[in-house]
C-alpha cells in the first residue's frame, strides 16, 4: 500500500468514475488507500488541493486551467491525467421562460440557434416593456457552465454581460432559486436539471451535447509538483479510474453503479435520477416528456477518459473571449499542458498510434471549426465578446 | 493577542462582514472582533441574494465559513464586473502557509479588498481562527452535555424498571446497575440501555 490519499469531490454525477473506483475497490486493487472527501464548494476543492490537504480532486476543467495560469487566484500548476466526464450539463429554464421561448421560436426546438434567437426576441421584448432583465445562473466563474451558457445565448445575439444577469449559484440552490423566481434559467450538471423537472419548476431546454459535440467537463486534478514526484501513484489512479469508467459504461452494471453513487455520503440523491443521467434518458418537462441522447454524459465511452489538450485550448479561448484573461501564446501552451494524455497513455500502456486515431472535435453549433493554432482568428469570428481594458 | 496592537482608529477602521449561517458562531466572532477594537462588524446569515447584500454593505473584509456553499458566489467578485472594488482572497497570498493551514483547519476563509495592510489582515484572520476553534470546542462540549443528559434519562428509566420489577429502593437499583457495569466492564449507560431494550422486548 502507498501513502493514504485524500481526494476531494463535489456530489455530482460526473464524479462517478472517481466514486466507483474507490467504492467498488478498484483503487484498493491498485494498492491505493483513498479517502474521498465530499466538499460543498469549488473554492474549497481548489484551495484544499492547492495547499496540499488533497492529493487529487474532482475539479472543473476550467478551474484546473485557471489555477495553472494564476488567473483569478493563486498560481498553482495542475495536471489532469484523466478526464472524468465529457458533456453532462444541461440548460434548464423556468416554465414561464420556456413558454416565452416556444412562442418566439422559429425553427426546431432542439436547434440551439433557434432557441438562442428566440431568447434574443424575448430579451428585446422585455426591454421594450421595461421588465427586469432575465437572470441566469451557473456554478463558477471558471466553469464549463458559464462558457456554455454564454456561447449559446451569444450565438443568438444576446450579450451575456449586457442583456441578461449572469450569476454564480451553488448547484444545491439552483432548483429553489428557479422555483422562487430568483433565476429564470441555469446551466448545471446532473442531477440538478432532472431535480428541477421532477419538482415541476423547470424545463430542460438543451443538453450540452446540442451546443458542443465534445465538451471536457470535470478532470482528475493533481498538483503538477506532486504528480512529478509520484508518477507511479498517478498511473495507478488512472488505471483504477479507467476500470471504474468501463464498469459504469457497461449497461449491465448501471443499476449497481447508480445505487452506489446514490448513497447519502456520496451524491445523495435517488438512484433512479442518477441512472437517467448515465443512460442519457432524461425527463425534460414536468409533463413527463422524455428525451434520449446516448451522448448526454460520457464517462469513458468514445475515449472520454483521455484528456485532450485541444479541449483545454478551447476552454482557454473562452476565458479570453469573456475577458477573464488576456490572449498569449505562452498562456495557451500552459493551458494545453494541463491536459496530459501522455500520463494517461503511459498508465494504460497505450501506444501512440492507437490513441491518436480518436480525435475529438469540439463541434460547436456556432462559429468556425476550432483551431487551437489560431485562437485570435477563431474569436474574431464571434460578434459578441469582451475585451480586457 | 491583540493587546500589543492599538485598536484601529475610527476613520480607518475596516468594515467587516461575517457571512455565516450559524448565528451563534457569527455572534461569537463579532464579539471577538469588537473586543479587539473593530467597531464596524456586520453579519449576513441569509444566503439569498448574497452578492447584492455584500455590495450594499460595501465591506473591506469578508469572512465566510468553509462549510458554506455560497463561498463560490464570492468568487464572482474577482471577475471584471460592474463592481468597482475588487476583493482578493486570503489564499492568494501564500507567504504565510501556516496561517492559511490554520484557517482551513478551523473552517474559515477571508477576502480582503485591495489596499488593506497585510499585517492588519493577519491579526483579524488569527482572531477568526481562534474564535472558530473556540466555537467548535463549545459545540463539542454541548454535544457531550447533551449525550450525558440523554444517558441520565436512560439510567433513571432503568432504575425505575428495576425498582418496580425487583422491589428495590432507588439507591439499591443504582448500586445493582453500577456493580453489573463494573463486572461486565461496560458503562452504566450501556447496561441501563440494555435493560430498557429488554423490557421493551418482553412487554
Amino acid at each position: 500500500m502507498t501513502a493514504p490519499l485524500h481526494i476531494g469531490f463535489i456530489p455530482l454525477v460526473d464524479a462517478a468514475a472517481l466514486i466507483i473506483a474507490v467504492d467498488k475497490g478498484f483503487t484498493a486493487a491498485e494498492g491505493l488507500e483513498v479517502t474521498l472527501v465530499r466538499e460543498v464548494s469549488w473554492s474549497n476543492v481548489r484551495d484544499k488541493l492547492n495547499i496540499g490537504l488533497f492529493e487529487a480532486a474532482h475539479l472543473l476543467a476550467p478551474v484546473a486551467i485557471a489555477s495553472s495560469l494564476g488567473v483569478g487566484h493563486v498560481k498553482v500548476p495542475i495536471v489532469a491525467p484523466y478526464n472524468l466526464g465529457i458533456n453532462g450539463n444541461a440548460i434548464t429554464v423556468s416554465p414561464a421562460l420556456h413558454a416565452a421561448i416556444m412562442t418566439e421560436i422559429d425553427g426546431d426546438r432542439l436547434d440551439p440557434m433557434a432557441t438562442a434567437q428566440a431568447l434574443a426576441r424575448v430579451v428585446a421584448a422585455r426591454r421594450k416593456s421595461g421588465a427586469e432583465p432575465l437572470t441566469f445562473a451557473m456554478t463558477f466563474p471558471f466553469s464549463t457552465h458559464n462558457y456554455q451558457l454564454r456561447f449559446w445565448m451569444a450565438a443568438g445575439g444576446v450579450d451575456p454581460d449586457e442583456d441578461v444577469r449572469l450569476v454564480v449559484l451553488p448547484p444545491p440552490f439552483m432548483v429553489e432559486s428557479l422555483e422562487n423566481g430568483h433565476v429564470d434559467g441555469f446551466c448545471v450538471g446532473a442531477p440538478w436539471n432532472s431535480i428541477a423537472v421532477d419538482h415541476g419548476v423547470g424545463h430542460i431546454l438543451h443538453f450540452v451535447a446540442d451546443i458542443l459535440v465534445h465538451a471536457a467537463e470535470k478532470v482528475l486534478a493533481i498538483r503538477q509538483s506532486w504528480a512529478a514526484k509520484n508518477p507511479d501513484v498517478v498511473a495507478r489512479l488512472v488505471r483504477s479510474l479507467s476500470r471504474a469508467a468501463d464498469f459504469i459504461e457497461d449497461p449491465g452494471n448501471r443499476g449497481e453503479a447508480a445505487r452506489m453513487l446514490a448513497r447519502p455520503e456520496r451524491i445523495g440523491v435517488d438512484a433512479e435520477v442518477i441512472q437517467r443521467t448515465l443512460d442519457g434518458r432524461l425527463k425534460i418537462s414536468p409533463d413527463g416528456k422524455i428525451r434520449e441522447n446516448s451522448r448526454y454524459l460520457l464517462v469513458g465511452r468514445e475515449g472520454a477518459g483521455r484528456p485532450d489538450p485541444v479541449q483545454a485550448a478551447w476552454l482557454y479561448s473562452q476565458m479570453v473571449r469573456w475577458a477573464q484573461t488576456r490572449i498569449s501564446e505562452e498562456a495557451l501552451k500552459a493551458a494545453m499542458a494541463v491536459f496530459r494524455p501522455d500520463l494517461y497513455d503511459a498508465a494504460l500502456a497505450i501506444s501512440d498510434s492507437g490513441s491518436r486515431s480518436e480525435n475529438h472535435e469540439i463541434g460547436a453549433f456556432d462559429g468556425p471549426e476550432f483551431n487551437p493554432n489560431d485562437i485570435a482568428g477563431y474569436l474574431a469570428s464571434f460578434k459578441i465578446f469582451r475585451r480586457l481594458g | 493577542m491583540t493587546a500589543e496592537q492599538p485598536p484601529p482608529k475610527a476613520e480607518q477602521a475596516p468594515k467587516i462582514v461575517i457571512v455565516d449561517e450559524s448565528p451563534i458562531r457569527a455572534a461569537i466572532l463579532e464579539e471577538g472582533l469588537r473586543e479587539a477594537g473593530y467597531a464596524s462588524v456586520m453579519r449576513i446569515s441569509e444566503m439569498q441574494s448574497l452578492l447584492a447584500r455584500i455590495y450594499a454593505l460595501d465591506p473591506d473584509i469578508i469572512v465566510i465559513d468553509l462549510e458554506n456553499p455560497s463561498r463560490d458566489i464570492l468568487e464572482q467578485m474577482f471577475q471584471v464586473s460592474r463592481a468597482v472594488r475588487r476583493p482578493i482572497a486570503m489564499f492568494v497570498d501564500q507567504s504565510d502557509a501556516a496561517s492559511i493551514q490554520a484557517s482551513v483547519d478551523a473552517g474559515v476563509s477571508a477576502y480582503i479588498v485591495d489596499g488593506l495592510k497585510k499585517e492588519r489582515m493577519k491579526s483579524i484572520l488569527d482572531l477568526c481562527v481562534s474564535r472558530f476553534n473556540a466555537f467548535a470546542k463549545l459545540q463539542d462540549e454541548l454535544d457531550r452535555t447533551k449525550m450525558a443528559l440523554e444517558e441520565r434519562k436512560v439510567i433513571d428509566r432503568a432504575k425505575g424498571i428495576l425498582m418496580k420489577l425487583k422491589g428495590l429502593t432507588e439507591e439499591e437499583a443504582y448500586v445493582l446497575l453500577r456493580s453489573t457495569a463494573m463486572r461486565e466492564k461496560k458503562k452504566i449507560g450501556e447496561i441501563a440501555q440494555s435493560i430498557l431494550t429488554a423490557s421493551e422486548l418482553l412487554k
